[in-house]
């Protein structure tokens, strides 16, 4: 930690980066994103398990964008999220500093995005392993079991969009859901309306999803929507063999195609 | 159920599985009345979206097809759309939501007989299956219905 | 005026819960399996939680429901007729065990909904509404009911307030016609009260909300919106688990010849909620959005409603993804 606060002074006194993208403690003792601008403000830094947020979705946030060149506190998630977003040319690498925080919570030296690059091709990518139980467990439902568990999900679902929100990838300036000529998603946070747009973000995020799980965490009534973000993740390795956010030049797994992909369904 | 006709809905590419439906037609073939043939530019076209629109709007089974692998117009619309159907389809199993009420064919231009083979397997399938009570209970369900059972 | 005390016992308190599930719908708080609390029709005695220092989302469906039908339409090709949701229909709720905070937004909402034109909505399902409410015996730091003159034991909005005895046993307070009747009907089930006292929650005050609303004056261009909300993500969790949030949107939605306006929930959270059809946008960024927020809260609703839009339930820091912290905001504004 002191390190990671006196490599963030050293970038804010020497003007190499107008903020750096961190945590802070707040008053109840959560961890929260904090943007220091200026290196006296430093030592607010913390980093510990409590720092959970993905700071990736700052990265396309406009007011966030206007402070220039940054450097963001990353972790594993982080870091591919960042691979995600320039490969999707929604950040330029450049503008961008790594501070990379390694699994047991020390500071990574990360000075270039290749280098950031080696790092996450030396990390298990899978889904997280509580996750992954969960996950076990509901594909062992039948179908009748499933649909019943995720409506009685969805049924909590108030549509404030913090799934969205929360979310890297999803940084569409307007998203399907908002469109109404035609209206694609019904508005109203009813069975119909909650059951489309999960399927609806799930689908958008198929192949880009890095299973950091910022969507299920978010989301205020407790819906573990990123369960299903990360079965296709698991689905996009069994198929395509790709895992999201580990390269910067990388095609998102649904524009592109290999001739031979396989599936059996089609007759 | 007896009288019971599925109505289905087929998202076809315009460039061969529209065509062969021509030639299901041309060749005086018949098949079952109960298709909605509606017609894409190509099978990469064909949002998700527009399936669960077809369920949400009383479909009961549903229909896509375009061109086989390496015949298609655009040259790799058809892949990007297998591609999406991989992931669509297990993410709606995931959901437990009845894939197969969803038949997925490539019928070329010069497929009249496969056409009404697929339309025909499709419907006496679904008519099997019967109506989707579930997606249209899920749809019909407004929020006072809701207040109200529980 | 001088309210009724009356001591009721544990044991009769799940007979009064029963006489009431009886003859009404009783809207009240369990703990679900994931820890969460939430509001049910009717759940079994058992499974009603007494001791929840906050439900999840607020109560405030019960009289502004996520999505409400307002009318439903059919057209033909030389007429189109329209139906009226018959309010009539609605059922006797008897709200159980919600907390003065929640019970104090209903007269918040009343003053919206209610400003100038009396949105019938609203009001006819407020009419239908019994409040059993249940004045706080824990809290945590997200509390400040009493920085927005509410108190963990406030009376406002409730007909008859429980509060709980450190035996285990509770107290009642009647404090409306509607909670006196309660008392009318089913005497027997309470007692006079005794000397024992009630275990209320200790909230301390962080700032004081005329200060706030005195600062917001000329707060509008200061840059703290700025630096306090580049962390927002914009989502509309604050909003909608708000027991004053009273913003809504309005859809139609058509099938074939025949289809429904209903109003949902929306948030001046999102960035669409005041985009044009130009594309120009007056709050454009998230800083601006926030802002409004706090404001309309504290500084348009005292003017215009004579009523603070906040109750201090504390529901918005403690679903907020990012801990935008409003008490920690507001008592940050005080000194500015």
């Amino acid at each position: 930690m002191n390190n990671l606060i006196s490599r963030a002074k050293e970038l804010l006194e020497s003007k190499t980066v107008n903020v750096v993208i961190g945590y802070e403690a707040g008053p109840t003792g959560l961890a929260r994103p904090a943007f220091i601008t200026d290196s006296a403000k430093a030592d607010k830094l913390i980093y510990d398990e409590r720092c959970v947020q993905n700071l990736a979705v700052y990265l396309t946030k406009a007011e966030v964008k206007n402070f220039g060149k940054m450097a963001i506190v990353a972790r594993l998630p982080v870091m591919r999220s960042i691979m995600m977003l320039i490969s999707e040319q929604q950040v330029i690498g450049d503008n961008l500093i790594i501070l990379g925080i390694s699994e047991d919570n020390s500071l990574l030296d990360i000075a270039s995005i290749s280098v950031m690059q080696g790092y996450i091709d030396k990390c298990d990518l899978g889904n997280p392993s509580k996750d992954r139980e969960i996950l076990a467990e509901l594909n062992k439902m039948t179908p009748e079991e499933k649909f019943s568990w995720w409506q009685n999900q969805f049924s909590k679902c108030i549509k404030c969009y913090a799934c969205r929100q929360a979310c890297p990838m999803c940084y569409c300036i307007r998203c399907t859901v908002e469109v109404n000529q035609p209206q694609w998603i019904p508005v109203q946070a009813n069975a119909h309306g909650n059951t489309e747009w999960h399927i609806l973000r799930a689908m958008h995020l198929a192949g880009r999803c890095i299973s950091c799980g910022e969507c299920g965490r978010a989301c205020p009534v407790g819906i573990p929507c990123h369960l299903l973000t990360m079965q296709l993740a698991d689905q996009v390795w069994n198929y395509f063999h790709v895992h999201a956010g580990t390269s910067d030049k990388m095609n998102s797994v649904l524009s592109t195609y290999e001739p031979n992909d396989k599936e059996s369904f089609i007759i | 159920m007896s009288d019971f006709e599925p109505k289905v809905v087929a998202f076809v590419c315009n460039w061969c599985t529209y065509a062969g439906a021509d030639l299901t037609g041309t060749s005086r073939l018949k098949y079952a009345s109960n298709v909605k043939i509606i017609r894409f530019p190509c099978t990469g076209r064909i949002d998700f979206m527009l399936l669960l629109k077809a369920f949400a709007n009383g479909a009961d089974g549903i229909i896509v097809s375009g061109c086989h692998p390496n015949d298609c117009h655009y040259t790799s619309g058809n892949f990007h759309a297998k591609r999406r159907w991989i992931m669509f389809k297990e993410l709606m199993d995931f959901m437990g939501i009845d894939m197969n009420r969803v038949t997925f064919s490539w019928v070329s231009a010069a497929e009249g007989a496969k056409w009404a083979e697929v339309v025909n397997e499709t419907v006496t399938r679904i008519r099997e299956m019967g109506p989707y009570v579930s997606y249209k209970e899920l749809v019909n369900k407004t929020i006072e219905e809701e207040v109200k059972n529980e | 005026m001088e309210t009724t005390r009356k001591l009721i016992r544990k044991h009769s308190l799940e007979l009064l819960y029963k006489k009431l599930s009886a003859s009404n719908k009783v809207y009240a708080p369990v703990t679900a399996t994931d820890k969460q609390v939430e509001y049910k029709y009717n759940p079994p005695f058992s499974d009603v939680t007494f001791d929840h220092i906050r439900s999840t989302l607020s109560v405030k469906n019960l009289v502004f429901p996520k999505v409400e039908n307002l009318f439903i339409f059919s057209n033909s090709k030389t007429e189109s007729s329209i139906t009226d949701v018959n309010l009539n229909l609605l059922p006797n709720v008897v709200l159980w065990g919600s907390h003065p905070c929640d019970n104090a937004a209903f007269d918040i909402l009343r003053s919206i909904f209610c400003w100038d034109i009396n949105d019938e909505f609203f009001s006819k399902r407020l009419e239908k509404v019994t409040v059993i409410g249940l004045a706080c015996h824990t809290s945590d730091d997200y509390c400040f009911c009493t920085s927005t003159g509410n108190a963990p034991n406030s009376v406002k909005g409730s007909d008859i307030l429980l509060s709980k005895l450190s035996g285990g046993d509770y107290i009642a307070e009647f404090i409306t016609a509607k909670g006196s009747s309660i008392l009318a009907s089913s005497p027997e089930l309470f007692e006079n009260e005794t000397e024992e006292k009630a275990v209320i929650a200790v909230v301390n005050t962080k700032f004081s909300h005329e200060q706030v609303t005195e600062k917001l004056q000329t707060a509008f261009e200061h840059p703290f919106w700025v630096e306090n909300s580049l962390r927002c993500i914009g989502c509309g969790a604050c909003t909608y688990v708000c027991p004053t949030c009273a913003c809504f949107d309005i859809q139609d939605e058509t099938k074939g010849k025949e289809g429904r306006r209903y109003r949902s929930w929306d948030s001046c959270g999102f960035g669409l909620f005041t985009l044009h059809t130009s594309g120009h946008n007056p709050r454009h960024v998230q800083s601006q959005r926030w802002r409004q927020r706090i404001m309309h809260k504290f500084s348009y609703m005292p003017d215009r409603n004579e009523s603070l839009g906040c109750v201090g339930c504390g529901r918005c820091s403690s679903a907020c993804p990012v801990d935008m912290n409003i008490s920690e905001q507001l008592e940050a504004l005080q000194n500015i």
